[in-house]
């Protein structure tokens, strides 16, 4: 069962370091969106601390965003996806492999480089702590629901944008607890219960999406 | 082993087909004949079970594919008119991981002498995208040396082959047929296939 999975990753991995472009410039976006807040802002530290937290997840949510119509895309086009199909397992444990194959080049990177980001808005370390662990807590729920997206999409033509309006409106939990932990870590309240309630959110939607994407594919192959 | 009875399909507005139904046993090839757009892809599609049709069933050592599920996909070949490859990898590494997603044992010495066999020695090192139409399509037909699921679904499996390949494909089918195997394919070439019965369906 869980060899399929691994099966899946492994391919996905081995694709994307064949395409890095794809990887760096989702990195690039995030970094570069980041860092145009405390140049239009200007030096002023109070304002930056208290902005930081949602512009880091306003950027991590708009690069996921980026690479998700791909998610499904290019095996759609060169018949992958049939295969993938017609493989002798359930099609959510595939869905599953390449949710996670997304969240380890897209979601895994932002969470490393947004501590770096962090210290451009004066975060303390405490904080900066709390930020990485809440980006790596929720990402993998941004590949998650935003795989349904992708699968809901397929093959539509300008799905890119049905895609951004359909995701992003069920992206909002993750941003207001994510945000949220580091906030409540910046005021001294504790970031834990915001962490908790974040991978929760992850776990669900790890469990729930890729069944839900792997019906909506069934759909498109129709 | 592979029955169908009064199937019918509708894409879109228009009823291609209805009421269609065969069976077929071990050793034994369908050949879907028909005009473009007969509905010979959809009937495949069906067959392979991707699309539900409007009516009708479709059964698989007796029991309908859409229960049996895993446990026909398992028994399943298919090779769509699309080639399935990653541009990105090499044919070994397509291959491979082609085998691996559907579960397959697959050494990779038994992958290079398939590619060997569809002449591709010599280019297993090189990237997809840098092979010519030709050859993309017969490193998806190198999936089939090694292929001992008993069904093969096949659509238009000639195409972009020259005609050394096609004898290759033909005898490769017929080897196929000889070992008790059941294939379902279309093509608008006529080929012949050495071994094995041979029954043709029509669609108008």
């Amino acid at each position: 069962m869980l060899g399929v999975v691994t099966a899946v990753i492994a391919r996905d991995l081995k694709l994307a370091m064949r395409r890095q472009a794809d990887i760096v410039s989702a990195l690039f976006f995030f970094i570069i969106v980041v860092s145009l807040f405390p140049l239009g802002i200007g030096p002023e530290p109070d304002l930056l601390r208290k902005l930081a937290p949602g512009v880091l997840w306003v950027a991590a949510l708009l690069a996921t965003m980026l690479s998700l119509p791909r998610l499904f895309a290019d095996d759609h086009r060169d018949g992958t996806l049939e295969q993938l199909a017609l493989a002798p397992h359930p099609l959510g444990l595939v869905v599953t492999g390449k949710v996670i194959a997304h969240w380890l080049v897209s979601g895994l990177p932002l969470a490393l480089i947004a501590p770096v980001l962090g210290i451009q808005f004066d975060l303390s370390t405490e904080a900066l702590l709390v930020l990485t662990g809440a980006i790596l807590l929720g990402t993998p729920a941004l590949s998650g629901i935003g795989a349904i997206g992708a699968a809901l999409t397929l093959g539509l033509r300008g799905g890119g944008v049905l895609l951004s309006l359909l995701v992003l409106p069920l992206y909002i939990p993750v941003l207001i607890f994510g945000a949220g932990a580091v906030d409540a870590t910046v005021s001294g309240l504790g970031g834990e219960g915001h962490l908790s309630l974040l991978g929760a959110m992850t776990f669900a939607s790890l469990g729930f999406a890729p069944w839900a994407s792997a019906a909506a594919l069934k759909i498109a192959l129709e | 082993m592979l029955e169908a009875d009064n199937l019918e399909c509708v894409r879109g507005e228009r009823r291609l087909f209805a009421g269609l139904g065969f069976k077929l046993g071990p050793g034994e090839l369908l050949y879907l004949k028909g005009r473009n757009g007969a509905g010979k892809t959809s009937l495949l599609r069906m067959i392979i079970g991707l699309l539900p049709p409007e009516a009708g069933e479709i059964r698989w050592k007796g029991e309908p594919i859409k229960s049996a599920g895993e446990a026909f996909r398992a028994d399943l070949c298919y090779l769509g008119h699309l080639n399935a490859i990653k541009e990105e990898l090499t044919p070994l590494e397509n291959l491979m991981a082609a085998a691996r997603l559907a579960d397959e044992t697959l050494s990779e010495d038994e992958a290079l002498d398939a590619l060997e066999q569809v002449g591709l020695a010599g280019r297993e090192d090189l990237a997809c995208k840098y092979l010519s139409q030709g050859q993309k399509r017969r490193v998806a037909l190198a999936r089939l040396v090694q292929e001992r699921r008993p069904l093969w679904v096949l659509d238009e499996p000639f195409v972009a082959l020259d005609v050394a390949a096609v004898d290759w494909l033909a005898q490769l089918i017929s080897a196929h047929l000889q070992r008790g195997g059941l294939a379902v394919m279309t093509t608008h070439q006529p080929v012949d296939i050495p071994a094995g019965t041979v029954r043709e369906l029509g669609l108008s």
